[in-house]
């Protein structure tokens, strides 16, 4: 284990800024800042008069990274070069279908992610959210384990 | 004010590193070299939203809506904690959960697309069962 306090340092602050979008999307319109619900809902039911908001975040949401890209990586991101802003995915096109069918099942599902449980359900001491968040927190560390020190795979 | 919200989270996903699947999983990867950066990343965003929500729910509504939308649940069952599983084996195999998949789309790869298409499919799924 290596603690590297540049890298704690970028999370805690990047945390906050999610918390204060989170806040900031309840104090004005009254919404829980969930990803898979906002895109989720956009795409699967495109809710007459509810799709506004939910476009302008997501493009909120995009340009996000874009702008410390813009800036050479410069405003604290940990890579701290803008190359590495966005990393490289874990696996494969067909590792990626598969784990992006359950991600789309299981939030689909369970009414969230990490976004929507993790971040805002947590913050609303949700039982509901809190049980989910342990569920897919451990399951999702069981999983690593298995595919890097079981199977020994590259991902 | 939607944008703004979803500029600050994209923001807080790269200034952070949560766009970068490698360190995610590096978190999630408690056997191996043990990266903790992703537990300040959710903690400082829980503390901040606990005490932002609190800050917002004085107001009896929000400033540029009729009223907060909150779910009202509070019972455990099958399908919240079988989809929280399923997204668990999701995450653990890509280490992009759909926030950082998506906020990551201007750095589109093949399979960060192949992914994206393929969470869609499942949103459409998880509707009919």
């Amino acid at each position: 284990m290596t603690v590297d306090m540049t890298a704690s340092l970028h999370g805690l602050i990047g945390g906050v800024l999610i918390g204060l979008s989170a806040t900031w999307l309840m104090i004005t319109l009254g919404r829980i800042a969930g990803i898979s619900g906002i895109l989720g809902t956009l795409i699967t039911a495109r809710p007459k008069g509810d799709s506004g908001w939910r476009l302008a975040f997501l493009l909120g949401l995009l340009s996000g990274p874009a702008v410390v890209i813009l800036a050479g990586g410069g405003l604290g991101n940990v890579a701290g070069q803008a190359g590495a802003v966005i990393g490289a995915p874990a696996g494969g096109v067909a590792t990626m279908l598969v784990a992006g069918l359950l991600v789309g099942v299981g939030t689909g599902i369970g009414s969230g992610c990490t976004s929507g449980h993790g971040v805002c359900g947590l913050a609303r001491l949700s039982p509901r959210s809190m049980a989910a968040t342990l569920v897919f927190l451990a399951v999702a560390v069981v999983t690593v384990f298995v595919v890097r020190h079981v199977m020994g795979g590259g991902a | 004010m939607a944008y703004i919200a979803g500029l600050l989270f994209g923001l807080g996903l790269a200034i952070s590193g949560m766009t970068d699947p490698a360190r995610v999983l590096g978190f999630l990867d408690v056997a191996g070299d043990w990266d903790p950066t992703l537990m300040f990343v959710l903690g400082g965003a829980v503390v901040t939203n606990f005490f932002g929500y609190r800050l917002a729910m004085r107001r009896p509504n929000p400033l540029f809506a009729s009223a907060f939308q909150l779910p009202t649940r509070r019972d455990l069952d099958g399908r919240l904690l079988g989809g929280a599983a399923l997204f668990g084996v999701g995450w653990g195999l890509s280490g992009y959960c759909p926030g950082p998949a998506f906020a990551s789309v201007s750095g589109l790869t093949l399979p960060l697309a192949a992914m994206l298409a393929a969470m869609v499919v499942g949103w459409f799924i998880a509707r009919r069962v």
